[in-house]
């Protein structure tokens, strides 16, 4: 079947390189968006935004209805967590993550009870002109939005680095430039109306004046359906404030900065927020969850998940409630092909490879793609980088891949800055095109997370060795205030003294020594005692060492022995409260 | 043949004169070796290398009094990053040190403790939080895990519990080389060194 | 259901090293061709000796240096390497000129650097070179070109000049010889003559180099619409000999040959088209290649017109070749979001 595209914008302005891909949004995308059946158990990871995790404000036990708030949001930056159906709290444990490193973190578990039952719902706003952008993005904060694009950014805090009245243009992102996704696609094909509503609500939030809507030329279907709906509303409030722009499908047409480039011309450095220009831009999915949650009172429960690639028998989108296990949603789209030995989370190019499918969909998962080895290209082992510069030549942020990959490699993290790794992207376009096949974005998440890791340890250790001077300067004044208050003490006696002698001749010899023995005592004693701690346990503690390194070196008995390097395994029997 | 000797000794004498002008002039206050060697140390205040503190170990080193080896939480990166600065070679953590893999926090078991204080004097970044006969307790992202709280203790109820690393903190690992590796020979088992 | 991990990105290149070299291999065949046809079998044997020699050396260098034999050999880098020095060479060399070339080519300047993307100079050249250095004598045995009689001697003839260094019948190797057009412009020049009456005499007689050099442009064409090569570099470098050859010939017609003159003879079109673009060598910024080719075209010249050596494309890529390092480091495009706006990069990570 060709490809229908539609006709694209005049007046844009592009962006460096990317890549014309294969797309495959077919079958999933020409179906409607299915309902996923309820499951048994569903996993809500504390930690699935950007910021600091959620905190559960419900106990072990409790009987939970659906959009009950789970878990309140931490700090400014942190979003909220919302039970996805009614049912009863299990646990909150250590459970897997959708993560590269295949982690697992804080998790609350809930046990559904098939009822379905909704909680109340939060106050719904109809006429929600009448509040302020202040109480929207508190509304916003307390639905638990967060960006559906796949940064999962909270919205709300999106919202507040705009300064009042700063941003002139709302930038709606349906560019959905990953092949296989199509969530967004399905969404804008059969809810524009929330979606443009939202963008309407968010228009009034930050006082912006016109929207743009970029949407790749791929998707003629949802072009049209948005533009029906942008024709009604243009009539009903008597003004075109939106516009939709159709870009050309080149991968990385989706990504913030590159959507925004291509449809304003405005360039946004990497540590510049977008709104410093005037501009918000938020992906389609976000401003119809926002809709719902500002006009309607729903928090943010359920997405639309791809599910699709050669691994599952029938590719579709499903209406899937956040918690539920990757393995269901599998099953519902009718189970694993013969041979599939990758699911991806998120698209081909930045999805990652997930360890297990027992881990839960998040409010980050926008596709499930399972893959044979027939489905893709075939991996050949890395050949040394010949400097053809095609990566440098594709790059969507004008990187010199070639070169950041030389320091990576050799460690040279530094140099790196030099090179500006920092505003890599990760979109896997450099290391699509490398003929040599050299994994170059895994090298430069490497270099990031090396020096990421060691910027914590040097603050840390800054911290630590601040806290320690601190330390001994305390001590010092402490001791010097201790003696000064002894000397006045002893000037205080010897005055005494000398006053009271004619009267106590017989005290004469007794007293001051006395006096002196308990000074010296007294004066000496912290001050020693302090010396000796510190030289004592620093003694115990090269002793323990050793005695440690002793005991396992003979191995075996080790086990038996309480304390030293086994405590910790030690550690749960010992103390059987927890660490909670 | 004389004149060239001549010369020669006449050069470098004014050579010699001449840097020894320019370390009067371009002498350096204070001892700036030792700080660069304080910056790559853990400042877990353990005091395990012997000296009372990061500093002071710094120091000694710094006047070639210490070696290089001697600091367990450092672990490899550290002895290797001093190896680099003071232009030494490597060499592994010394013998009668016990290498430490995992970063440790102290935890007090406060329903034994008692209140005796001795922990919060034995702490060196002021890490514990408590007063005479209170219970005491432990500011997590103070303590350094130098365990010198542990020893102090009368009733035995500090323990040092590994530190979880959260998944902000995930590092991605190095993927494979491109490199061709040795296949044999010595730098067959050097390469296989470097990458492990 | 549990799944082994590979990392992000799931799309693989559909093209690899070896196409890319494929690529260069096809784009000399035209060249080749003409090659042979006006200056005789002796460049058939140049290539096939210097090709195989080449992959032996790195074959030998791999096992010594304890290497995996694949992918290295098969990406056919070595074969370019080989055939570029080839045809560097005078089209009645003995045998050992092209082997002694490719071997030095290939352990020194490539499997001592670490082998392919590890080595800061073109193997080529620096086996051009070095043959220049050391043989100078047998560096100079050009044929004349098809009229004077190098490529009328048979396969067997040229096969046995090249291998035994003996010469059918009453021919003596003077008769064969003829002096390239830079050798003729630098004893013109050198002994006081009129510069443009040799140039042009040159042109008279020298179609030959005009096709060879068309077969050339036909192969770089070819690598620039198959993604090989980019414009930059050879552009650059014809640029830069124009401008040099111009600025010296508008200073002193009668010392200095003219542009033209510059351009068609010795290795300008065939080094901008080949050898200074290649990849591992050159610079990969697209500034710093026009800056690449622009010093590789004003070296050359400059090289011709002051040095010792009647050309200078092979000196001139060493020299910039060495330069590289430096050229990509102050040549690097300006960073997504800082184009505009200098005051933004201070603040850089």
């Amino acid at each position: 079947m060709p490809e229908v595209r539609a006709t694209i914008s005049p007046d844009l302005h592009g962006f460096h390189g990317g890549l014309d891909l294969d797309y495959h949004k077919a079958p999933a995308c020409d179906l409607p968006i299915g309902d996923m059946p309820l499951v048994n158990e569903y996993v809500l990871p504390l930690h699935m935004h950007i910021g600091a995790p959620a905190i559960p404000v419900v106990s072990i036990g409790d009987h939970v209805r659906r959009g009950q708030l789970l878990a309140r949001p931490d700090d400014f930056i942190s979003a909220a967590i919302h039970a996805p159906t009614s049912g009863v709290i299990q646990s909150i444990e250590q459970r897997g993550l959708p993560h590269p490193g295949g982690l697992s973190a804080q998790s609350i578990v809930l046990v559904a009870d098939g009822k379905d039952l909704e909680a109340e719902a939060l106050d719904p706003w109809p006429d929600y002109q009448d509040k302020s952008p202040v109480e929207i993005r508190a509304r916003l904060r307390d639905a638990g939005i967060v960006g559906l694009g796949g940064a999962v950014f909270p919205t709300a805090v999106k919202l507040a680095t705009a300064n009042p009245g700063g941003v002139e243009t709302l930038v709606l992102n349906g560019a959905e430039c990953e092949p296989f996704i199509s969530c967004d696609d399905r969404l804008m094909q059969e809810s524009p109306e929330p979606i443009l509503r939202g963008a309407q609500m968010m228009l009034h939030a930050v006082g912006a004046s016109r929207c743009l809507i970029g949407i790749e030329n791929n998707k003629p279907r949802a072009i049209e359906a948005l533009q029906a709906v942008i024709d009604r509303l243009s009539v009903e409030e008597g003004e075109r404030r939106f516009e939709i722009k159709v870009v050309p499908s080149i991968y990385p047409a989706g990504g913030e900065k590159q959507l925004i480039r291509t449809l304003t011309g405005i360039e946004v450095p990497r540590n510049r927020h977008v709104t410093d220009y005037q501009l918000l831009c938020l992906n389609v999915g976000t401003v119809a969850n926002s809709w719902h949650a500002v006009v309607e009172g729903r928090a943010l429960t359920d997405r639309v998940v791809t599910v699709t690639g050669g691994g599952v028998a029938e590719p579709r989108n499903f209406r899937v409630r956040i918690g539920t296990p990757m393995a269901k949603v599998i099953e519902a789209a009718g189970g694993y092909t013969e041979g599939v030995d990758r699911l991806l989370m998120g698209g081909p190019m930045m999805g990652f490879a997930l360890h297990e499918d027992e881990v839960p969909v998040v409010k980050a998962t926008n596709c499930l793609l399972a893959m044979r080895p027939v489905d893709r290209d075939p991996t050949p082992p890395p050949q040394p980088c010949i400097r053809c510069s095609r990566c440098s030549e594709a790059c969507p942020a004008d990187l010199l891949p070639q070169q950041l990959y030389w320091y990576a490699r050799a460690r040279q993290f530094e140099r790196s800055h030099d090179y500006h790794l920092f505003d890599c992207i990760e979109c896997g376009v450099c290391s699509a095109v490398c003929p040599s096949h050299i994994p170059l974005v895994q090298y430069f998440r490497h270099a990031k997370t090396e020096i990421w890791s060691s910027e914590r340890e040097r603050a840390k250790a800054e911290h630590a060795r601040r806290r320690f001077e601190f330390h001994n300067e305390r001590i010092e004044r402490q001791k010097a205030e201790r003696e000064a208050a002894l000397a006045k003490k002893r000037a205080a006696i010897k005055a005494a003294q000398e006053k009271s002698t004619p009267k106590q001749g017989s005290d004469e010899v007794g007293a001051p020594t006395k006096a002196k023995g308990d000074a010296g005592a007294a004066s000496t004693a912290p001050t020693d005692e302090g010396k000796s701690t510190a030289s004592m346990s620093i003694e115990a503690a090269r002793a323990r060492a050793k005695q440690r390194k002793a005991r396992v070196q003979q191995g075996d008995h080790v086990n038996g022995e309480p304390g030293g390097a086994e405590r910790p395994s030690d550690e749960p029997t010992e103390r059987p409260r927890g660490s909670s | 043949m004389w004149l060239a000797i001549l010369l020669a000794v006449g050069l470098a004498i004014l050579f010699g004169v001449l840097l020894g002008l320019a370390a009067q002039f371009f002498r350096v206050e204070g001892n700036p070796l030792a700080e660069r060697i304080d910056e790559l140390l853990p400042q877990t205040q353990c005091g395990q290398c012997g000296y009372p503190g990061c500093k002071p170990y710094a120091e000694a080193m710094a006047k070639g009094e210490a070696d290089i080896n001697r600091c367990p939480p450092g672990g490899e990166s550290t002895i290797r990053n001093l190896a680099d600065l003071l232009d030494v070679e490597f060499k592994p953590l010394d013998d009668d040190l016990e290498v430490q893999e995992v970063k440790t926090l102290a935890i007090i078991d406060e329903e034994v403790c008692i209140g005796c204080t001795k922990c919060i004097q034995a702490c060196p970044v002021d890490a514990i939080l408590g007063a005479a006969k209170q219970m005491h307790t432990v500011i997590e992202d103070e303590c350094t895990g130098c365990e010198l709280c542990v020893e102090p203790c009368p009733v035995d109820c500090i323990d040092m519990v590994p530190i979880e690393d959260g998944v902000e903190a995930y590092r991605f690992p190095m993927p494979e080389s491109a490199h061709p590796v040795p296949t044999r020979g010595p730098a067959a088992r050097n390469e296989g060194l470097a990458n492990a | 259901m549990k799944f082994p991990v590979q990392t992000s990105p799931h799309v693989e290149a559909p093209s690899n090293v070896a196409d890319v070299m494929t690529v260069v291999l096809w784009a000399l065949v035209p060249g080749t061709v003409v090659a042979i046809w006006f200056l005789g079998w002796g460049v058939l044997f140049n290539v096939a000796l210097a090709i195989g020699a080449a992959w032996l050396a790195e074959a030998l260098m791999l096992w010594l240096r304890a290497r995996p034999f694949q992918p290295a050999l098969s990406d056919r880098s070595v074969l370019i390497t080989g055939w570029i020095l080839a045809l560097c060479l005078p089209n009645l060399a003995p045998w050992w000129l092209p082997v002694v070339g490719s071997v030095f080519a290939v352990v020194v300047a490539k499997q001592l650097y670490g082998g392919i993307g590890y080595n800061l100079f073109n193997p080529a050249m620096v086996g051009y070179v070095v043959l220049l250095v050391s043989f100078p004598e047998a560096m100079t045995r050009w044929g004349a070109p098809i009229e004077g009689g190098a490529a009328s001697l048979t396969l067997t003839e040229a096969a046995q000049w090249t291998f035994l260094g003996v010469l059918p019948g009453m021919t003596g190797f003077d008769a064969l010889s003829q002096a390239t057009p830079l050798d003729q412009w630098r004893m013109v020049t050198t002994q006081g003559s009129d510069v443009t009456g040799a140039a042009l005499s040159i042109w008279q007689g020298g179609g030959w180099s005009i096709w060879l050099n068309l077969a050339f442009l036909a192969g770089g064409a070819w690598m620039f619409y198959r993604g090989a090569i980019r414009w930059h570099i050879p552009v650059a470098m014809v640029v830069g000999v124009l401008v040099t050859a111009s600025l010296l010939w508008g200073i002193d017609a009668e010392r200095f040959a003219d542009p033209l003159f510059h351009l068609v003879t010795g290795g300008v079109i065939f080094g901008a088209l080949f050898v200074a673009t290649d990849p591992v060598s050159a610079s990969t910024t697209p500034r710093g290649r026009l800056v690449f080719g622009f010093g590789i075209g004003a070296l050359a010249v400059l090289i011709r017109s002051f040095g010792n050596y009647p050309d200078g494309v092979a000196f001139a890529i060493l020299l910039m070749n060495l330069a590289v390092p430096l050229i990509d480091y102050y040549t690097q495009p300006p960073v997504f979001g800082r184009k505009a706006r200098p005051d933004v990069d201070a603040e850089g990570h």
